[in-house]
């Protein structure tokens, strides 16, 4: 299954990833009007230092233990994607306690969100891999599960 | 064709059902519920308090989730006896189901401390089921006052759902400090200070000496008006079944990393348990939601035929109270049991790390919780703290406190 990796020798620490899947997510048309002046809460974000840098999202894992954890059965795993249903979500934060990456954070309302590779917004695709001017995220097959 | 039984529909006996069908996709699963509903998830009754949920969302998995997995559901039923040698439940109505495997998925039930004069309470619940939250919804009004036996994770829960709808909130509890199972002093006393500033009062180090109708007289002296009592002092595991016939049973139904209990052919999972929690290697109840779902797959796997082993079980919890949330996980080793604590303070967020022997065992989270599970992970995963960048990970949990040979496998290939 294509998953969404980081090469972190070529991650310039940017954060446009961050602005990008902001925008993917928001629903609307232009990006301005969906980002600016407003804090975003992006479901991929920037970690490391000034050393290195990477971008850290949702791996999709075999075996997710936020699927397991989730309290109120809101996370599932559906054709290989880790899906939030934030109609179920209460916001207990339980997923945020067991998932080994953070790679799940809480919405403006404290809904949780997480990576959904975009398949589910208008973009279809990860619009942080379009987004990533040194092509340091990436979208491909790198093994199976 | 396997015959499987599940007694009990929580969340243990979802996680049974997915292991199962996992491996088995014929075999007859029935489940015995004594509760009327499909399976949800306890904790959420007080978030339907805040209208937060509602009876629809609280469904911990879809309303088609027991046809599509091919499962017969007893509702309103109870399991009075396992008969181990005929190999067969015996039911309430007096029937009888024959199995080949048997999970018991029994949870807990409140345990209510023998108050003086608490016969004379009228208006008195439990807050562990669907069925207890309705009652106590329907016997509160906005000027009712409550008084909650029990600062626990239940009974303050019950406090931060009831608050917008009654006038007024007394919880007491005779440990000294709130959340005293997962809390340690100092974070408790945080807790408990954003506690009274959303207007929950609290008598601590109390207890009641002796009831009468609407009046608690405590062991201090004081005296407490109320309309309306609930009783969240704590839980005690259903172990009748399995310890009825012999099986080894200490606070818990006793589990091996399989779910297996003493007697072949019966597997136990979720809050009725007693396994191995490796964050201080001894057998404890862990009744907390992952465990059970974890356990419930396991006992499932292995149940029809599988081979799945849980030995990952630590004690944790994520509880947050008017916007204030807490995390812990592990075990909180104190100096002369050879535990170091690190401590790092922010206004109003605080931060406890407990390590032995080169490990973190446990941590405690207030207010900044952002990826707390990667501490998680160094529990559950043992791993050796000098692997890692600690300090930089006692300020911010981040991956970029890995080695990066490490931080790549996490984050280059599938996990």
């Amino acid at each position: 299954m294509k998953r969404v990796y980081v090469n972190e020798q070529w991650c310039l620490g940017c954060h446009l990833c961050e602005y990008y899947c902001a925008f993917a997510n928001s629903g609307m048309k232009y990006m301005a009007t969906a980002l600016k002046g407003k804090p975003i809460y992006p479901r991929i974000h920037i970690e490391g230092d000034e050393k290195i840098t990477f971008a850290v999202s949702c791996r999709h894992c075999t075996d997710p233990i936020c699927v397991k954890s989730c309290i109120a059965g809101a996370i599932s795993k559906i054709d290989g994607v880790v899906r939030m249903d934030q109609n179920k979500c209460v916001g207990c934060l339980t997923c945020v306690l067991v998932c080994p990456y953070g790679a799940l954070s809480p919405n403006e309302k404290g809904v949780m969100q997480k990576c959904e590779l975009c398949l589910m917004n208008s973009f279809g695709a990860p619009a942080c891999v379009k987004g990533c001017p040194n092509r340091a995220i990436v979208y491909e097959e790198r093994g199976d599960a | 064709m396997k015959r499987y039984v599940i007694i009990g529909n929580g969340v243990a006996a979802v996680g049974c059902i997915e292991g199962i069908r996992k491996i088995d996709a014929d075999g007859t699963i029935t489940v015995i519920s004594e509760e009327k509903y499909a399976a949800y998830c306890r904790p959420l009754i007080s978030y339907y308090l805040e209208n937060k949920t509602d009876l629809k969302r609280m469904g911990y998995r879809s309303e088609d989730f027991y046809q599509n997995m091919k499962c017969d559901v007893l509702y309103g039923r109870k399991a009075i006896r396992i008969d181990h040698n005929g190999k067969k439940i015996i039911l309430d109505d007096g029937s009888a189901l024959a199995y080949d495997a048997v999970c018991v998925a029994t949870g807990s039930a409140p345990f209510v401390p023998p108050f003086e004069g608490l016969e004379t309470v009228e208006k008195k619940f439990s807050f562990m089921t669907l069925d207890d939250m309705f009652a106590l919804e329907a016997s509160v009004v906005q000027n009712t006052n409550v008084l909650i036996a029990g600062a626990g994770l239940i009974g303050l829960k019950c406090a931060e759902g009831l608050r917008d709808r009654v006038a007024g909130i007394t919880v007491f509890d005779i440990a000294d400090r709130v959340l005293s199972s997962i809390l340690d002093t100092e974070c408790a006393a945080v807790m408990q200070k954003h506690l009274e500033e959303n207007g929950i009062r609290f008598m601590l180090g109390d207890t009641v000496s002796r009831f009468e109708k609407t009046r608690a007289y405590m062991k201090s002296g004081k005296t407490v008006d109320f309309d309306v009592l609930v009783l969240a002092v704590g839980v005690r595991a259903n172990t009748a079944l399995v310890k009825d016939i012999g099986g080894e049973v200490n606070r818990g139904i006793i589990v091996n990393n399989r779910m297996e209990t003493s007697i072949p052919g019966i597997y136990a999972a979720g809050d009725c348990t007693e396994g191995e929690d490796i964050s201080c290697a001894e057998k404890r109840v862990l009744a907390i939601m992952p465990n059970a779902y974890i356990q419930g797959h396991t006992a499932g796997v292995n149940m029809a035929g599988g081979s799945e082993v849980f030995d990952k079980a630590i004690p944790m919890n994520s509880i947050g109270f008017f916007g204030l949330h807490a995390m812990t996980a592990g075990s909180y080793y104190r100096e002369d049991q050879g535990g170091e604590c690190h401590e790092e303070k922010t206004d109003g967020r605080l931060k406890r790390f407990y390590t032995r022997d080169g490990y973190l065992t446990g941590f405690i989270l207030i207010g900044d919780t952002e990826r707390a599970g990667i501490y998680t992970s160094l529990i559950r995963e043992k791993t050796p703290l000098e692997t890692v960048d600690f300090n930089l990970l006692k300020k911010i949990a981040t991956s970029a406190a890995f080695m990066p040979e490490v931080r790549r496998k996490k984050f280059g290939g599938a996990v």
